[in-house]
């Protein structure tokens, strides 16, 4: 399944849902969120929210930064 | 001597140190840690950007012991409200809490807040139960709009964001000071301890800094500096400072002068 995570387009093996993306693209982050199609998912959803051909996924995490 | 140390509330939190830090610009996250350390502050600014997926999955989290601070996410590099308001959606799904630093930038080369969408952003914010800090114009007006629409903070610049050009309207500070009833936080512009100082000696509630620190040349030793200032501005206001006179007015008794 193709798709466009953080602006790049990507090949997924095996990943039905968020909660699954997470994984097959192996995120440490310790806290990260993410978004689909320009819509923020809360946390809670990412198992059962469904990922298909084309999404967009936005995957975001704390970084450095002052002002 | 009143000895009582006031502290400072921004929402319902309380904080010890008055000083807030970034944690941008480090070489690297060993030298943040310790900057931050030194400082003593217990509020630190994030930004929220997109995870590189092929790279070192190191994050600036891990380094940083969330007991330890309170974060305040910006949405620093937003353009938009749309996006402004996204990044603290996503900030708070993340993990880093509802208080947030809105900042909606109008123009790239001064970095100055678009101050009709900042407004925007924050009224969306606030009804979506964040605590909103926006960067904003040293502008009494546009405050007074913020603490209306139930921003819990105002942070107003000093200077342009990492220019360390110190507080250039200290009068437009004193009048928002006056004008609004929540905290007020000098956001971007210092660049040395006595701007911090200074700024503490208004009757501000806060400061914020990231530039000043990590990109002086002994970034640990700045922020050491910049903890004493901040601490020494807010005891002088405290202690309440003289009036400021044209003529001298003698510190040594005129009675019992020698007639010679």
């Amino acid at each position: 399944m193709k798709l466009t995570i953080n602006g790049e387009n990507r090949e997924i093996l095996k990943s039905q849902n968020l909660e699954d993306l997470a994984r097959e693209l192996d995120i440490q982050a310790p806290n990260f969120a993410m978004a689909l199609n320009k819509q923020v998912i809360p946390r809670s959803k990412y198992a059962t929210t469904q990922i298909k051909e084309n999404d967009q996924v936005e995957i975001v995490h704390a970084v450095g930064g002052g002002i | 001597m009143d000895t009582k140390k006031e502290f400072m509330k921004i929402g319902d939190k309380t904080f010890k140190s008055r000083l807030i830090v970034g944690t941008g610009k480090y070489k690297s996250f060993d030298e943040t840690r310790q900057a931050i350390e030194i400082s003593g502050a217990e509020m630190i600014t994030v930004a929220v950007r997109r995870i590189e997926l092929d790279k070192n999955k190191d994050s600036i989290l891990n380094h940083l012991d969330p007991k330890k601070y309170t974060f305040l996410p910006n949405t620093a590099g937003c353009y938009s409200v749309k996006d402004a308001v996204m990044t603290c959606e996503l900030a708070r799904e993340a993990g880093l809490g509802n208080i947030v630093k809105v900042e909606v930038i109008g123009d790239e080369k001064t970095l100055f807040p678009d101050n009709e969408a900042t407004l925007e952003a924050s009224k969306l914010l606030v009804k979506d139960g964040f605590h909103v800090l926006p960067y904003c114009t040293d502008d009494v007006v546009l405050c007074k709009k913020l603490e209306d629409i139930g921003c819990t903070a105002v942070m107003p610049l000093a200077a342009p964001i990492g220019s360390g050009l110190g507080i250039r309207n200290p009068y437009n500070i004193k009048l928002i000071l006056e004008a609004v009833n929540i905290p007020v936080i000098i956001d971007a512009g210092v660049g040395t301890a006595s701007d911090a100082s200074r700024a503490m000696e208004l009757g501000v509630s806060g400061i914020l800094m990231n530039t000043a620190i990590a990109g002086a040349k002994d970034p640990l030793k700045m922020s050491l500096a910049m903890k004493m200032a901040v601490e020494c501005g807010r005891m002088a206001y405290e202690a309440g400072r003289i009036p400021k006179k044209l003529y001298a007015s003698a510190s040594s008794p005129l009675d019992g002068m020698i007639d010679l």
